[in-house]
């Protein structure tokens, strides 16, 4: 289990290094699926995964509690609760700032759904989890770190 | 996919909080097979609705980076005891489940 996850590590380190230098040409095919951000899903920087789900312009907010771990020990299930007060909120979007493929899921909101998801990510090193929320067509942001020990007793 | 899932609901206050387990490997695709050294193919749930009595109350769309087996909790606000939530999930290979529970 240990060695397994040392490599996935370890993969999920060397495609970050090498994102910039990988052309979209070279992303691996997935079958189309009605519905799903694909650019978003499969972006490999940030910038590229939050401009994909229209967060660009997120303001920061404090309405917005991203309740993580402050140490993971074991990056592959770390259980992430994200609560928004803001009002109308209609959808949540949890990201992982440096994890291979950043976006992890958008929760989009309706008839009485309440702001607010429990669920549990994986991440490839420490870094902060992100949780972006919109509102009223305006996109707020909030984020919490997560310090995520390789090896150790997790595995 | 014949893997049971589970669902919980039950309601607290004037909203119903609904908690889910579901049976998925989550394979993002960048995992490498410890014995032949090759890529483990992607394989992981792309979207996930949850109605309440018919009326979508989730729609969401995920990545490989939600963790093996997830677990998914809301609350919605509004439902009432007995209705029926339901929570259906499909990945990239095609395969698909639902489950259904009754809030209680």
């Amino acid at each position: 289990m240990n060695i397994l996850r040392r490599n996935v590590l370890k993969g999920a380190g060397a495609a970050g290094a090498v994102s910039v230098a990988v052309a979209a040409g070279l992303m691996k095919p997935t079958a189309a699926f009605a519905g799903w951000n694909k650019a978003g899903f499969e972006s490999k920087d940030l910038g590229g995964a939050i401009g994909a789900i229209g967060g660009g312009s997120a303001a920061a907010s404090g309405d917005i509690s991203v309740k993580a771990p402050d140490i993971a020990e074991n990056g592959a299930v770390v259980p992430v609760e994200i609560t928004s007060h803001i009002a109308g909120t209609d959808s949540i979007a949890i990201i992982g700032e440096k994890n291979a493929m950043p976006l992890i899921a958008v929760f989009n909101l309706s008839n009485g759904a309440q702001g607010f998801i429990s669920t549990r990510i994986k991440m490839g090193s420490t870094s902060n989890v992100i949780a972006l929320v919109k509102a009223g067509g305006k996109a707020y942001k909030a984020h919490k770190e997560v310090k995520v020990t390789i090896g150790g007793c997790g595995g | 996919m014949a893997e049971p899932m589970k669902i919980r609901a039950s309601m607290k206050g004037d909203t119903a909080d609904v908690k889910c387990l579901m049976n998925h490997p989550m394979e993002t695709g960048l995992r490498k097979d410890a014995k032949s050294g090759g890529l483990v193919p992607a394989h992981h749930i792309t979207n996930v609705t949850a109605t309440v009595n018919g009326k979508t109350v989730l729609d969401a769309e995920w990545g490989g980076g939600v963790s093996k087996n997830p677990y998914l909790a809301f609350k919605v606000k509004g439902a009432n005891k007995g209705d029926k939530v339901m929570i259906k999930w499909a990945d990239n290979k095609g395969d698909h489940n639902s489950a259904e529970a009754s809030i209680g």
